[in-house]
């Protein structure tokens, strides 16, 4: 079976299949989080856990919708497009809780002690940074907004995810004390993903 | 003015509470506790300072025995438990070397067999600033030092935790560079606080708190505390430690817990006491500046951090 076929047949089934599946991808280890701590399984720290484990979903969803764009290229699965704005809201809304965890459970409300943390260390100031350019592409994210802003300009501001998705695997790796083997995983994929956009940019054009 | 005096805390707050209920218990234990765990007049000023109590309730044992940083077991705080579990502390060599009388092996009894026991509970501050309240039973170091017999010459003392991949399975990987080695300046190591743990909660010292023998200094970050030592070598020359060696801009030979010097990617100024939800003032030398800030007098130490 040529790939070509392969993708023919494979693609009704994708197509139906794949929104289920991705909403249980963003909902269930929010649940399963949920559960752990009120069942009282995370152990020692939980605030601890909560805060990487939300962290960490923020930054896979970043990596997903980021996989998103290539995988449209393989395939020619125009399609694809909405799930890309899916995985793209889905990472912003993992940010959230992630910041939201931090302020709320890590400082409860200590303001003080929270901006100066934003402002004296610098991995915080990165993650920070990656969540703050998240938000205008969340924002934007409606047809509505895309038809007002127009395709080209929407498509450049939403390159910011490119830097976002850098600050984030800075913040994950400078924030480690050191054993750095994780953040060097996700650094690789993402900047993969990254270098296989600047790579297709010299290869032939495709329709998008 | 107000002066405050050590015993106006209440002895509960720094003895098990089995230990203080407990009075004829308590006055045979009294003299080792009032050595170590009773709160100074330092932290007294620095509590009022601040306005806030340090409420030092011990941590619970599951607590303080599942969330551990010990690299060489697993560099995730619950790896240590469970890639522990079939490591065999005995029997246990301690190899005593460098400018001693008789550079020699001591078998763990031999070294630490007959001491008198201290019952010492301690406030644990880690690096990553979390902390613990830990009843700990161990034998003063300066008794151990005895035994070692140094000569006059020694300056430092290097402690080193032993090296067996084979054993502790985290060693495979190079997430530090193996073996961990800690030191104390002689002073330091004699000081009457100092602990070679043997055992906590009144069990037999965990696998993945450091069994059978590890270093207890309360008013040092945690990563001072060496576990499973193998080697003390008595030296004139300040040696080098393992995450001074990894990450010198973070982690210095002293690492005395101090507030106003944060750490380069995140503040020391509070700390999380594992169990409660609201973060606490950091104190300085963890509140035990009484017993050991004359140590350091006329040193600096944002510079000594």
């Amino acid at each position: 079976m040529t790939t070509a076929s392969f993708l023919t047949r494979a693609e009704p089934l994708v197509r139906r299949g794949i929104r289920p599946a991705l909403w249980l991808l963003v909902l269930l280890p929010a649940v399963v989080l949920i559960a752990q701590l009120l069942l009282d399984q995370l152990g020692a720290e939980p605030i601890e856990k909560l805060e990487k484990g939300s962290g960490e979903w923020a930054l896979r969803l970043l990596a997903a919708s980021l996989a998103v764009t290539p995988l449209m290229r393989l395939t020619g699965w125009g399609w694809l497009v909405a799930q890309r704005k899916f995985l793209g809201l889905a990472a912003f809304f993992w940010a959230f809780a992630h910041l939201s965890v931090y302020i709320v459970l890590d400082w409860f409300f200590d303001w003080n002690e929270i901006i100066k943390d934003i402002l004296e260390h610098l991995y915080i100031t990165v993650g920070m940074l990656a969540f703050v350019l998240m938000i205008p592409l969340a924002l934007t994210s409606t047809k509505g907004a895309i038809r007002k802003i127009g395709g080209v300009r929407w498509n450049q501001l939403h390159r910011l995810v490119y830097v976002s998705a850098i600050a984030a695997c800075v913040h994950f790796w400078w924030g480690v004390k050191k054993d750095v083997e994780e953040p060097i995983i996700y650094g690789a994929i993402v900047a993969s993903l990254l270098a296989f956009r600047l790579f297709w940019k010299r290869g032939p054009a495709t329709p998008r | 003015m107000l002066i405050r005096r050590p015993d106006d805390i209440k002895s509960s707050e720094i003895t098990p509470e089995s230990v203080y209920l407990n009075r004829r218990a308590f006055v045979g234990t009294a003299g080792a506790l009032a050595l170590g765990s009773v709160l100074t007049p330092d932290a007294l000023r620095a509590l009022s300072a601040t306005g806030q109590s340090q409420d030092d309730k011990l941590t619970s044992e599951e607590d303080a025995t599942s969330y551990n940083n010990y690299y060489e077991f697993g560099t995730s705080k619950d790896d240590p438990k469970e890639q522990s579990k079939d490591f065999q502390p005995m029997p246990w060599t301690v190899n005593v070397d460098g400018l001693v009388k008789t550079p020699r092996p001591f078998s763990f009894d031999e070294l630490v067999g007959k001491l008198p026991v201290q019952d010492r509970t301690y406030r644990h501050r880690c690096v990553e600033a979390w902390s613990m309240v830990i009843p700990w039973q161990g034998v003063m170091l300066k008794d151990i030092i005895a035994r070692c017999e140094p000569l006059p010459g020694a300056k430092f003392l290097e402690m080193t935790t032993l090296y067996d991949p084979k054993r502790m399975p985290g060693q495979k990987r190079a997430a530090l560079p193996w073996p961990y080695k800690e030191a104390l300046r002689l002073d330091e190591a004699m000081n009457p606080l100092t602990l070679f743990a043997t055992g906590m909660y009144g069990k037999p010292l965990p696998n993945q708190n450091g069994a059978p023998l590890r270093l207890v200094v309360p008013w040092k970050y945690g990563f001072k505390g060496v576990k499973a030592i193998v080697k003390l070598r008595f030296t004139d020359k300040m040696p080098n430690t393992t995450w001074n060696d990894a990450v010198p801009s973070e982690y210095g030979f002293f690492a005395n817990v101090n507030p106003s010097v944060d750490h380069p990617r995140w503040s020391q100024a509070k700390e999380r006491r594992i169990g409660q939800f609201l973060k606490i003032n950091t104190l300085p030398f963890n509140g035990y500046a009484a017993q050991v800030a004359s140590m350091y007098t006329g040193m600096d130490l944002r510079r000594y951090y």
